[in-house]
């Protein structure tokens, strides 16, 4: 039956500033950077997790019309398009700080939670993030 | 749409991830709008047409929320419990959340513990409707 989880997609506003915040700043890397014509094919995944990636997808035609595009990009500035992404590390506080210092807009402190300690942010269009410590951790 | 108002979007987003996160502060509209970098007047305009509902509106909701969690989940009294979510005073809280949730807090803890969930996703979904 299916196996694993391996690739997902985020709207963004813009591909290159989407690069700048995840690559530049979260640590990610850019498995496959690829334009065929109207569209950029850009696929990012964390170092030593490459088999779960993420596709920063601009909204356009031909995909969808200019005022299909408006209303997604309406939503995603307002957080309600729905692109969560949820990160693992081993040391909540320590990330926090390392984001921080790279100039990652962080709205809360590393909070305690029943699972773990976790903080949230979001992207600089609109995506929510969030970062956990858990104290039972997933296996990649 | 324009990228001016996908601008705006997020700077009102901004403000309302502020509210989601200093709820128990007494926040105030000048704060806010400083966040989001509009005139107070703006603010207040540009928020509801984004969300839908004023911000003082949406700081109530997110208390309630928080007030309504936290009955669920702990032992202290609703007095504390008003104080610690950012109301001032007894009388309002009460009020507020009577009208907001459509029982009084004492009555809504009586429903017991909550599941453990991540907390954006309690917030988000166990947090009353708007009107």
């Amino acid at each position: 039956m299916i196996k694993a989880l391996t690739i997902s997609q985020i709207y963004v506003l813009d591909q290159d500033e989407a690069l700048d915040f995840y690559v530049g700043k979260l640590g990610f890397e850019v498995q496959t950077d690829m334009d065929f014509g109207p569209m950029r094919w850009l696929q990012i995944s964390l170092p030593g997790d490459p088999g779960r990636s993420i596709v920063l997808e601009k909204p356009g035609g031909p995909m969808m019309s200019e005022e299909t595009a408006a209303q997604v990009r309406e939503l995603l500035t307002k957080g309600a398009i729905g692109g969560h992404l949820f990160f693992q590390t081993d040391d909540a506080h320590k990330t926090h700080a390392e984001l921080k210092e790279r100039g990652v807009e962080l709205p809360e402190e590393p909070i305690t939670q029943p699972y773990g300690i976790d903080f949230g942010f979001r992207d600089p269009f609109g995506n929510h993030l969030r970062v956990a410590q858990m104290l039972v951790p997933a296996e990649s | 749409m324009s990228a001016g108002r996908e601008d705006s979007n997020r700077r009102m987003l901004r403000a309302r991830d502020v509210m989601d996160r200093d709820y128990a502060q007494p926040l105030d509209v000048p704060t806010l709008a400083r966040v989001a970098h509009v005139s107070e007047a703006h603010f207040i305009r540009t928020f509801r047409a984004t969300f839908g509902e004023t911000p003082n509106r949406y700081l109530q909701r997110r208390r309630v929320e928080r007030a309504m969690f936290l009955l669920r989940t702990s032992d202290r009294s609703v007095t504390d419990v008003c104080l610690d979510v950012g109301f001032t005073s007894l009388g309002t809280f009460s009020r507020v959340f009577a009208e907001v949730v459509g029982e009084p807090p004492s009555v809504y803890r009586r429903r017991g513990p909550l599941p453990a969930v991540p907390s954006c996703f309690v917030m988000a979904w166990l947090r009353p409707g708007a009107n």
